[in-house]
């Protein structure tokens, strides 16, 4: 059995563990590292629900293995929220983005990507950068209006928002 | 679900992870953008005991002209080509088919190179190749046993479902697209049930002109027989051609009579033929619009 140790900066801070190299990069988060807000839908690639940044860009956590991770920057739900809620997860609560939550915290890291490359998408373009991410509850049209009033926000000046 | 054990390779050199390919043998496999290995291997379908993981490999991503040729790096990931300036003006094929691949999610991750290396006929890159007529660059250890740097022309390199003309000591290092001389035009089209899902069926055209005579014409389709399948028939009976609609039809007709689509949870056999139909009519209308200057 093949092991190994990473150092994976996650949500700003290095956090090292000895690991199966078979370990996917979901498991670390979760098992490990006690983040629970990493959710395991599918396990096959297809749900979103594991849905994290690593560097910066959204994947699948099922479907990158720990070690892959390695040395690398991953942001989880839990890396979004400073002294106030991120703008994402309080369109969420105020435009009712979510039902039972579970493909929530996925479907937020998927629009944080969508919204760092295109600050001010359409809703075709926020439509598409969602389509990774399966939700049974919604429908999608709150998750996309939950998702312009984030855009919206978040191109105001830094005073007018309740913080990051 | 969790994958088999595994010895894990991060070479930091093509070089590097051709030696270790050569000595790990039979049990080792390429890790690429991972994102059909990595599933068969949760499914336990794939059981490799040592995965060599090229992603460290930057000079195997790229995208550039070069002497006569689209060059594309195995490790381009599939968003770079959806967001490339380059590929939406000049190839706009290459976009319309790395946008119906899977979802963003997976598009941030998954290669170029593994969507061609993995020989999957429902996957959709092979048969843009096929319509592209691309070449396939592969390389392997040099010296007295021969391998080295080889250059495999796409109707080569398929050989049946998940197999390739890739020996096991090489890597997919590149794709090359001839630049076609002049006016022309090349479009993708596929059919999904919802995003993420393989084609029920695609089909991609790559047209060539010479003033409003058709000159070359190349049709590839996806998931309809044990490879990518390339219409001949149907290529021939365009060339010489204005391409008109009713060329258009005929072509259609003979690209769907060459398909050997299987009826399974997509659909019959005989509704998939005649999507064939619609689709092979469809890229070849988009093609042509897009020879004479259209989008």
């Amino acid at each position: 059995m093949a092991t190994q140790t990473v150092t994976i900066n996650i949500n700003g801070e290095a956090k090292s563990a000895e690991v199966e190299d078979r370990l996917l990069l979901v498991h670390f988060i979760r098992d490990n590292q006690g983040l629970t807000g990493t959710h395991i839908g599918c396990d096959t690639t297809h749900c979103g629900a594991c849905t994290v940044l690593l560097d910066g860009t959204a994947v699948k956590s099922c479907t990158v293995f720990s070690i892959q991770a390695n040395g690398r920057d991953v942001t989880t739900i839990e890396g979004l929220e400073g002294e106030a809620l991120h703008p994402l997860q309080e369109g969420f609560m105020e435009k009712h983005g979510l039902q039972c939550g579970f493909c929530t915290p996925g479907m937020i890291m998927s629009s944080k990507h969508l919204l760092d490359k295109n600050p001010n998408p359409t809703e075709e373009e926020i439509r598409w950068g969602i389509s990774g991410n399966l939700c049974r509850c919604t429908g999608y049209q709150n998750i996309v209006t939950a998702i312009e009033y984030a855009a919206e926000k978040l191109q105001q000046p830094a005073e007018d928002q309740g913080g990051e | 679900m969790i994958p088999g054990s595994f010895d894990y390779h991060s070479p930091t050199s093509l070089d590097e992870a051709i030696n270790l390919l050569g000595k790990l043998g039979d049990d080792a496999k390429i890790l690429a953008g991972g994102h059909s290995l990595i599933p068969m291997m949760k499914l336990r379908l794939a059981e490799p005991t040592h995965l060599i993981d090229i992603n460290g490999l930057s000079d195997l991503d790229f995208i550039k002209e070069e002497t006569g040729y689209l060059c594309i790096g195995a490790m381009t990931r599939e968003s770079a080509l959806e967001v490339s300036e380059l590929i939406a003006k000049k190839y706009p094929i290459l976009k319309d088919t790395s946008e119906v691949i899977a979802d963003p999610l997976v598009r941030n991750l998954a290669s170029v190179g593994g969507n061609i290396a993995h020989g999957d006929p429902a996957n959709d890159h092979p048969a843009t190749m096929v319509a592209l007529s691309a070449e396939i660059v592969v390389k392997g250890p040099g010296g007295m046993l021969g391998g080295g740097e080889r250059t495999i022309p796409i109707d080569d390199f398929f050989k049946g479902p998940l197999m390739t003309d890739l020996q096991q000591n090489e890597i997919l290092t590149e794709i090359k697209i001839p630049i076609p001389d002049g006016k022309s035009g090349a479009a993708y089209h596929k059919l999904e049930r919802k995003v993420g899902d393989y084609a029920i069926a695609g089909a991609a055209a790559a047209l060539q002109f010479d003033g409003e005579t058709c000159t070359n014409a190349g049709i590839g389709l996806t998931n309809v027989g044990p490879t990518p399948i390339r219409a001949k028939e149907a290529q021939d009976a365009l060339v010489g051609t204005s391409v008109s609609i009713n060329d258009i039809d005929k072509a259609a007709e003979l690209a769907a009579a060459v398909s050997q689509p299987v009826g399974d949870h997509r659909g019959s056999s005989e509704y998939k033929r005649a999507v064939v139909k619609v689709l092979t009519a469809r890229a070849l209308q988009t093609a042509k619009d897009r020879a004479e200057g259209g989008s």
